[in-house]
């Protein structure tokens, strides 16, 4: 070999993949204090606020799920609805039917969710773009019609929590003695850190699923399928251990959102608008595609509600105008423009070939 | 008439060229030559406005047309046969050349009777879905559906690419008759023995500049393939 | 057996009706890819603008309609014009959120207009009348005329689609929009064109709807799926497909209403499915997508 294309391959090997950034280091730290912060909150806040903060906290993590799904997997769904339904549904089966403690319930509901994720991938993959998207939605309105043909779990009225069931959540004891409230407020805290787990883990998830070798897959077939796979990529069980993986996280949010409220039916559980329309409007106003655009969006879908909502018809002519504005002149969401901006990333997934010596 | 001055193109970070000066005089055939990624389509591309340019680094009839877009540098009377063919897929043959002309509608030589009399297999396909077509009836179509526009320049992108020799011969026999109407025609190949044949000048590209331009009896083999291959 | 038979009959009927829906829908995807999640709210926007029309001007509904399709085709050029020609283009998520963002700005918009009252288009006796055919079997007059109606749309559109120069640079656009720029076609103007007929369409379906049953600012949402569900079973850029679909929806929900008529929508719903996974790029795609 001549001697310049031996020097060539000794600085090559010099090159290294990185992803992190100076300032993701930093806010690794804020992060984590951050999430100890809420944690300790319930000491000081009162019932309103952790009520408040536990829709931030799940509409927080429905973006980050729906965004792994949309924003990087490619896959748009309008249908994930289904398993916000089916881990409420499930919650209340076994914690009704089977008296199982509630905070295993969630979990349990979680990988029962991921379970029906298979066979409905199975059909939902034979379609591509828009119309994997309506069939996705197609596929939730199937699951909201065949639970409101369930009599024992209500029907189409639906059923409520009795407190039986929610009285006896693990750990309720010493939250009534450590905060000094009754069962009701300390039922709200132990959800209150069940969501706040849920908010910090999912983005969290997001984050190490791209890092890992599997991120690299959704990355190429979010580019191009066809080039994905004739690298070796195989993108249907990439796809589907995403859609799975989603599916269980969602299961799980959606069994801790019906746990708060204690109360279920089919068209609240499965309802378009509330589980998919806000949580696309979220993830898409804030930025599609970037962990941090889904904190984003849901900071101004939060700020929105808590607000204007009083003014009904009124603010939500107003949300459909933001979504409109927004999509017309920062096409990447709020988090999308300020990131290409000032070339800033919170939350850096991607990587980067650096050189020796930088 | 149309000339490019300077003229760099972008696929996003990627820069194909790097300051392309042509000149294409009224009723000139120039053959573009080079190879596989020279900058050659990405050329086309820019004058057709495809592929965004500043507005001076190219002009037509000394008027800076580079930041116009494809529907507007066709209604000037600038036509492309795109590489690839890229006919209309639900379109029949006779509605794939009828749609050159709904963009600019302009009364000149060419119409559905002449490039039929230019290239006979197309009437008797006149009704037949483009997909069903060989690849030389499509590319005969592709070439009449840019005529329809009586275009004053015909820019073809690698006519002869995938096609059997012969196929590419009825093909090029037609390009005299294009002449004759005065239409200047870019001829951009890697394919070189044709367009040669043809041309009254050559460019040859080579990553993404001019690497060689003149009149093809005055080049030499080894001149050409230097300028071609850059070794 | 001819109560069968009467059900075949009640699901193609009914199947017009959606097929309607679905043929202005239908317009747009084929044409410009454009997931209009808006659609549904915008046959109802149709219908409150031929109620105020009929109301005003003392007309009955179908001079009303023929009133308001000029104005509704007007209201979708510029509706694409100025809004929906910005947001498309290579990414599927800005238009649906565009649409989304127009879907609850009708909606709400209309509530704030004209209350949450349920509202009716009233043509008098011929709403109910009905066509004796023997044996007990009877045909609604109004589910007959929506049906012709449906094929009468398909067919005028397909004759501007397959006779006419802007027909052939629907399809050509639809086909490929880069040559199509290439060839001098402005497809801004085209969608925009396109646009305005879907809502001359989404009129004629308003009219039916309204005739049909009670009307509200909120019903857009449920239509639009059953609309989807036809165009995407249809095929991409087949009229005659779309109008396919809505029959089988409507002989699938007419079904499962037989055997319990909880399990309508449920059965429309399966049929869809079950199409799709045989068939996941519907039943008569127009060439390559």
């Amino acid at each position: 070999m001549p001697n310049g294309d031996e020097n060539q391959l000794i600085e090559l090997a010099q090159y290294r993949i990185e992803t992190k950034t100076r300032a993701s280091a930093i806010l690794a730290l804020a992060g984590v204090a951050l999430v100890l912060i809420f944690a300790v909150l319930p000491v000081f806040a009162g019932r309103g606020l952790i009520q408040d903060l536990i829709f931030v906290f799940y509409m927080l993590a429905l973006a980050q799920c729906w965004n792994l799904l949309a924003g990087y997997a490619g896959l748009v769904s309008v249908g994930q609805q289904a398993f916000v339904g089916l881990g409420g549904y499930l919650l209340f089966a076994l914690t009704i039917g089977a008296g199982i403690d509630p905070i295993a319930a969630v979990v349990l509901s979680g990988l029962i969710a991921a379970v029906f994720a298979v066979p409905t991938a199975l059909v939902l993959f034979r379609l591509r773009g828009p119309y994997f998207a309506i069939g996705s939605w197609v596929v939730a309105e199937v699951y909201r019609l065949v639970f409101a043909q369930f009599k024992q779990l209500g029907g189409g009225t639906g059923t409520s929590l009795p407190p039986s069931a929610t009285n006896e959540i693990f750990g309720i004891e010493w939250v009534k003695e450590m905060f000094e409230v009754r069962s009701p407020a300390a039922r709200d805290i132990i959800t209150y850190w069940i969501a706040l787990a849920l908010a910090a883990g999912a983005p969290l998830l997001v984050y190490l699923v791209l890092r890992s070798r599997y991120g690299l897959a959704l990355f190429a077939i979010r580019d191009s399928e066809a080039t994905a796979e004739s690298a070796g990529v195989d993108s249907f069980r990439a796809k589907l251990g995403v859609y799975v993986l989603v599916a269980a996280a969602t299961g799980m949010i959606g069994a801790l959102i019906y746990l708060q409220k204690a109360r279920i039916s089919p068209d609240a559980a499965f309802s378009v608008l509330d589980w998919s329309a806000y949580v696309i409007f979220i993830v898409i106003i804030g930025g599609v595609g970037t962990i941090e655009g889904p904190i984003v969006g849901v900071i101004v879908f939060y700020t929105m509600q808590h607000y204007l909502a009083d003014f009904g018809t009124w603010y939500l002519i107003l949300l459909g105008a933001l979504a409109i504005v927004i999509m017309l002149f920062a096409p990447k969401g709020i988090w999308g423009y300020v990131a290409q901006r000032y070339r800033v990333a919170l939350f850096p997934v991607r990587r980067m070939l650096v050189r020796p010596h930088e | 008439m149309l000339e490019t001055r300077g003229l760099t193109a972008h696929y996003g970070d990627f820069q194909a060229l790097y300051g392309i000066d042509t000149v294409i005089g009224p009723g000139e055939t120039i053959a573009i030559i080079g190879a596989n990624g020279a900058g050659k389509s990405s050329y086309l591309k820019a004058i057709t406005g495809l592929i965004r340019a500043e507005p001076d680094s190219v002009r037509f009839e000394d008027s800076p047309i580079g930041a116009l877009g494809a529907a507007s540098i066709l209604k000037l009377g600038i036509a492309m046969v795109p590489e690839g063919r890229r006919l209309f897929s639900s379109l029949t043959v006779e509605e794939n050349l009828l749609i050159g002309s709904y963009g600019r509608n302009v009364a000149g030589i060419w119409s559905l009777d002449s490039i039929y009399g230019l290239f006979p297999p197309l009437k008797e396909r006149r009704t037949a879905p483009s997909h069903t077509l060989s690849g030389g009836e499509q590319q005969m179509t592709a070439i009449g559906r840019a005529l329809m526009s009586n275009p004053r320049v015909l820019l073809c992108d690698e006519i002869s690419l995938g096609l059997a020799p012969i196929v590419i011969r009825n093909i090029y026999d037609a390009m005299p008759r294009i002449k004759q109407t005065g239409t200047s025609i870019v001829l951009v190949e890697q394919d070189i023995a044709q367009a040669m044949k043809v041309a009254d000048r050559v460019y040859c590209f080579q990553e993404g500049r001019v690497s060689l331009s003149g009149r093809p009896e005055e080049l030499t083999r080894e001149q050409v393939h230097l300028a071609y291959f850059g070794h | 057996m001819l109560d069968w038979l009467g059900t075949i009959i009640q699901g193609v009927l009914l199947g017009g009706l959606y097929a309607l829906f679905a043929a202005g829908l239908s317009l747009i995807f084929g044409i410009m890819r454009l997931v209009n999640l808006a659609h549904g709210d915008l046959i109802v926007l149709a219908a409150f603008a031929i109620l105020s029309l009929a109301t005003w001007l003392g007309f009955d509904p179908f001079l009303a309609t023929l009133l308001a399709m000029p104005a509704m085709f007007a209201a979708g050029f510029a509706l694409q014009h100025v809004l929906l020609n910005r947001a498309l283009g290579r990414d599927l998520l800005p238009p649906l959120l565009v649409t989304f963002g127009l879907s609850i700005i009708i909606q709400n918009g209309l509530l704030e207009a004209f209350t949450a009252d349920s509202r009716r288009l009233r043509l008098g006796a011929i709403e109910t009348a009905s066509i004796e055919l023997g044996g007990n079997l009877a045909i609604g007059v109004m589910p007959l005329l929506t049906l012709g109606s449906a094929i009468a749309v398909v067919l005028l559109l397909n004759l501007l689609f397959y006779r006419t120069a802007l027909g052939r640079a629907f399809r050509a656009t639809s086909d490929d929009l880069e040559i199509a720029q290439l060839m001098g076609i402005d497809h801004h103007r085209i969608y925009s064109i396109a646009m305005g007929i879907a809502m001359v369409v989404a009129t004629i379906a308003a009219l039916y709807l309204g005739i049909r049953a009670n009307f509200d600012p909120t019903i857009g949402p449920a239509r639009l799926i059953y609309a989807f569900e036809a165009v995407i079973i249809g095929g991409l850029g087949s009229l005659w497909g779309t109008l396919a679909g809505g029959v089988i929806i409507g002989l699938a929900q007419t079904f499962g209403a037989k055997l319990n008529p909880e399990w309508q929508i449920l059965a429309g719903h399966i049929a869809f499915l079950v199409v799709v996974v045989l068939r996941p790029r519907g039943l008569f795609p127009r060439a390559v997508d």
